[in-house]
């Protein structure tokens, strides 16, 4: 069976001449039917960007998006109608991916009317309570008729995922779903998430700076880190989070603040030699973690990218220096 | 029935959000003052015709409230009927140039690319046209004796600064997430353009339909005044335009007779303007639902 | 009434007396819909040198209770009934009382806030040294020199460059170096106190790292009495001595850091901590609080968590409770405290370490 989506060397670059800037740069994998992907990265790293491609908001400047075995770009206009409602996508903000001029009425029913997903018209509100209900926003009487502002973030974020499924998606790419929800909520909104990729058979990118949050929703799934716009690993996300080969992902791992004073102060420290990200407007060559990375060997790191290598424990490394390293989080 | 209540829920949020601004709530009721006065008023006060030699250029008194013309004839009685013109040519001027702004200026917002540059080229082409001898130039050509057609022809000339408003409005509301997210549920162009934007440039519209008024009273007052429209009825603009041509600026006595009609437009616009105020907050999505 | 009585709890293990006492301190809000309570009742004493973390989600009050500690709210809230005492050496004034001047002053010299920064703690047309040379003359201070040297000093302890920073736009900098120039700032007529309200939510995580270390020595090196506010968890655990939960406008829980992380006893920590996962901690079982934090205009009856609360009892829904001594040095405002514990006793909260290695390295040698 084909993958759900794969990427081919996805790039993308903004602006012209001079002022060009890479998002993302080459950047491949590819995602099989029931996965859970994350993928992780500070700002800038291009995760969204490359989000925004996959669920086809974007156009890349080079390379392709497979869906179901088929370049996108070549899709005729009927079928990348049909690829275009099989991916959905959840942004970040409740706030503002929700039009606060219509009813959650309106905005649950109207992808339902427009693609014929009800045989009635008058069976549109039943459809909609029924969706409500499956995100969990019970009594769905109670909140149909309410606007977005109406709502709390947590409850928002339900809606916009419930309008995701009224056009029965395959794949559903969630850019920072739960990062402006209050911590209290959010488990329960990636419970949910988590019980529509069963239910629905939905495949899940979940795109979040948050490698705890990754850890914890893609569990027995698989993380691929990015760093200006190139994939740095990827793995399962056990093996990446207990046993991390690039020396950017160690920093990321060792940098993230714990919820839990004795873990946060056994925290393996690494030092960086450089503290600020570098501007994608002047990329350094070669490896572009190599100004700041502790394990620098010059002459080989500053001179070409290092390409991604499979590593025997799963997945892939771009550091032919570290890549058989092992170190511990915790001292 | 349904309608009909909700019609009635619409028009009494409408109204307590205008109270909350109490000088645009003052600004909307002198224009409904005015919009009655000049709408219903010439059915209960008949227009005053009869030369009167013996009362010409009276200062206001109670039994002619803004005083008397040349002929004698009442002011008041003339400003009561003359309003409703003007009021008339400005509205269907103003709907023409919002309607043409709000659809080409989103149009050309959403679909962006070559289409964005015509319509941008051709609006910026426009907008450096000398608006009023264009007119004045025009109205020589074209004969313009039917009031609707003037108002079509304001609106045709008045939309282009409006549009490239409405077009930077779209333009920043088109990154909102929620546009992204309509595409993604491929809910088409119009739906998109007049579900999702138009909607919430609400406030933006009314408020740019009013100021189109207001540009299009102006406009055609000056036709009017320069006699560049040869409309027949009476109506301040004309008024004004036969007090001038009479020579009204050089008697004293002939003050309340040219200062009238100048008031009345003043006053018009300045309610109207105010009004905008109290329409800002009535159609702001957000506060609509709180009340 | 309570307002009236200054009868300030000092620690006896203290060393000296506390720099900032706050007692039953209420803030409100005149609102269309009726009065916002944010802050009910707040009374706590800042020891000298700790660091104390407030936690608690939007709503809860703690931003708004660092506002009115340097009296930086909006115009519609009022701070009353309370009493905000601050001291320093043999100094005593009451914040509330303070003229607008006095007030700036205190804001600089005594008791600085440093906020999120984002760009608009800054004023954009002013490069830093201009706006640090403003703060300076504000405050008396006008030997070029010696600001110029205190500067440059602060922005090596916070790691900038200052050959970079100094004459650089806010817009120019990054979100990391904003931060940290706002914490030199901050520092710039040596106050006692430091106020930190999210000092590291938008950051990037390795950024959020180099001000959680700066942080650190600012507190141990230093000696520095901070209030952290953050709706993250992670900045209690790892800056804070001390930790008060806030819900929805009241402290709920205060105890030292093991004690909240470890051992608390208000269902509402246990929740928030049940909620978060960790990196590098155990793979753990996470659960949500259910409902959402309630309506501030319209707060319900009796235990204001009672509606989201699984610990909650009859009592609960008609009795607001006071905190009460749960342990050495700790308080919670819990009718069902010891259910709390006991719930503790099945279920610890030490999520132990992932066991790091295990599996890899047993492949690593196979092959």
């Amino acid at each position: 069976m084909a993958p759900i989506i794969e990427l081919r060397n996805l790039t993308k670059r903004f602006g012209k001449g001079k002022e060009t800037v890479t998002a993302v740069d080459a950047v491949s994998f590819a995602i099989e039917p029931g996965e859970t992907v994350c993928l992780v990265g500070e700002s800038g790293c291009g995760k969204s960007t490359t989000g925004r491609m996959v669920a086809g908001l974007l156009d890349p400047t080079a390379g392709e998006v497979l869906f179901e075995g088929k370049s996108i770009s070549k899709l005729d206009s009927t079928a990348f109608r049909r690829y275009r409602q099989s991916v959905q996508i959840i942004h970040q903000d409740p706030y503002s991916s929700l039009n606060p001029t219509q009813t959650i009425r309106e905005i649950i029913t109207a992808p339902l009317l427009r693609h014929n997903k009800v045989k009635k018209r008058g069976d549109a509100e039943g459809r909609a309570l029924a969706l409500l209900e499956v995100v969990d926003l019970t009594p769905a009487r109670d909140i149909i008729d309410k606007y977005p502002h109406q709502l709390s973030g947590g409850q928002r974020q339900r809606v916009a995922v419930a309008r995701a499924l009224t056009v029965d998606p395959k794949f559903i790419v969630a850019d920072e779903a739960v990062s402006m929800v209050d911590v209290s909520i959010r488990v329960s909104i990636l419970t949910m998430l988590a019980r529509l990729k069963q239910e629905f058979d939905v495949t899940f990118l979940f795109i979040t700076h948050d490698l705890a949050l990754a850890k914890y929703f893609a569990w027995e799934g698989r993380i691929t880190v990015m760093y200006l716009g190139r994939v740095v690993e990827d793995g399962p996300t056990q093996r990446l989070i207990t046993d991390a080969r690039h020396p950017y992902t160690q920093a990321l791992l060792s940098a993230v603040p714990e919820a839990d004073p004795e873990l946060a102060h056994h925290k393996r420290q690494i030092e960086l030699r450089g503290a600020e990200i570098p501007s994608l407007l002047a990329l350094p060559p070669g490896c572009t973690f190599h100004p700041r990375c502790p394990y620098f060997v010059p002459g080989q790191c500053d001179v070409a990218a290092p390409p991604l290598e499979p590593v025997a424990e799963g997945g892939r490394v771009a550091c032919p220096v570290r890549k058989l390293e092992h170190i511990s989080l915790l001292v | 029935m349904g309608v009909i209540r909700g019609f009635f829920r619409w028009l009494s949020t409408t109204l307590k959000l205008m109270t909350y601004n109490k000088a645009g709530f003052i600004g909307f009721l002198a224009t409904c003052s005015i919009l009655i006065v000049c709408l219903i008023g010439p059915f209960f006060i008949p227009l005053d015709t009869t030369t009167k030699i013996d009362q010409i250029y009276q200062p206001p008194s109670a039994e002619h409230w803004f005083g008397t013309d040349h002929q004698g004839r009442d002011i008041f009685s003339q400003i009561v009927h003359g309003g409703k013109d003007v009021i008339y040519v400005a509205v269907v001027a103003a709907f023409l140039s919002t309607a043409i702004a709000v659809t080409f200026g989103t149009m050309s917002a959403f679909a962006g690319g070559k289409i964005d540059g015509a319509i941008m080229g051709f609006t910026d082409i426009f907008l450096t046209i000398p608006q009023f001898p264009l007119l004045a130039v025009l109205a020589a050509f074209i004969t313009l004796d039917n009031l609707t057609y003037l108002g079509i022809f304001l609106g045709l000339l008045g939309w282009a600064a409006l549009l490239r408003a409405v077009r930077a409005q779209a333009l920043s509301l088109k990154e909102r997430d929620f546009v992204e997210a309509a595409r993604a549920l491929d809910l088409g162009t119009l739906h998109i353009v007049f579900r999702e934007l138009v909607p919430n440039m609400m406030t933006y519209i009314v408020i740019s339909f009013t100021l189109a008024l207001t540009a299009a009273v102006y406009t055609q007052v000056g036709l009017v005044l320069l006699g560049l429209v040869p409309v027949s009825s009476s109506n301040w603009g004309v008024m004004i335009s036969m007090a001038w041509t009479q020579g009204a600026i050089f008697f004293r006595d002939a003050m309340w007779r040219i200062m009238m009609p100048i008031l009345a437009i003043a006053l018009f616009q300045l309610s109207v303007i105010t009004m905008t105020r109290s329409l800002e907050l009535a159609f702001n999505p957000r506060l609509r639902t709180m009340v | 009434m309570a307002q009236n009585q200054l009868d300030w709890r000092t620690e006896d293990n203290s060393t000296g007396k506390p720099p900032l006492s706050l007692d039953n301190v209420h803030v409100g809000y005149a609102t269309r819909r009726g009065k916002v309570q944010a802050v009910r009742g707040v009374t706590v004493d800042l020891r000298a040198g700790e660091s104390l973390a407030l936690i608690g989600e939007s709503g809860s009050g703690k931003s708004t209770l660092g506002l009115a500690i340097v009296r930086l709210l909006p115009e519609t809230a009022q701070v009353s009934p309370g009493v905000i005492i601050y001291r320093r050496d043999e100094r005593e004034v009451d914040v509330l009382k303070l003229t607008p001047n006095e007030m700036r002053e205190f804001r600089w010299s005594d008791c600085a806030m440093v906020f999120q920064a984002a760009l608009n703690a800054f004023n954009p047309v002013l490069t830093v040294w201009n706006q640090t040379f403003d703060t300076a003359k504000a405050h008396g201070w006008h030997d070029k020199r010696a600001v110029l040297a205190r500067l440059v000093e602060l922005l090596q302890f916070v790691q900038l460059d200052p050959k970079r920073v100094i004459d650089a736009y806010p817009h120019e900098l990054s979100g990391g170096m904003r931060q940290r120039v706002l914490l030199a700032l901050s520092l710039l007529l040596n106050p006692q106190v430091l106020i930190l309200d999210e000092p590291t939510t938008a950051l990037d995580i390795i950024t959020q790292r180099t001000i959680i270390k700066l942080l650190r020595q600012l507190k141990e090196d230093q000696h520095f009495t901070m209030i952290f506010i953050s709706h993250d968890l992670a900045i209690a655990a790892e800056l804070a001595d001390r930790v008060a939960t806030m819900y929805a406008g009241r402290i709920v829980e205060l105890g030292t850091s093991d004690d909240i992380f470890y051992r608390p006893r208000h269902p509402y920590t246990l929740g928030l901590i049940r909620a978060v996962p960790t990196v590098s901690g155990g793979f753990e079982q996470l659960f949500s609080i259910p409902g959402s934090p309630p309506d501030l205009i319209n707060l319900p009856s009796g235990c204001k968590f009672h509606e989201r609360c699984s610990f909650a009892t009859d009592r609960c829904i008609q009795e607001e409770p006071e905190l009460e001594t749960v342990g050495l040095n700790h308080t919670a405002a819990c009718w069902n405290w010891r259910a709390v514990e006991e719930e503790l006793k099945l279920n610890p909260l030490h999520r132990g370490a992932l066991n790091v290695l295990d599996p890899s390295i047993i492949l690593a040698e196979a092959a």
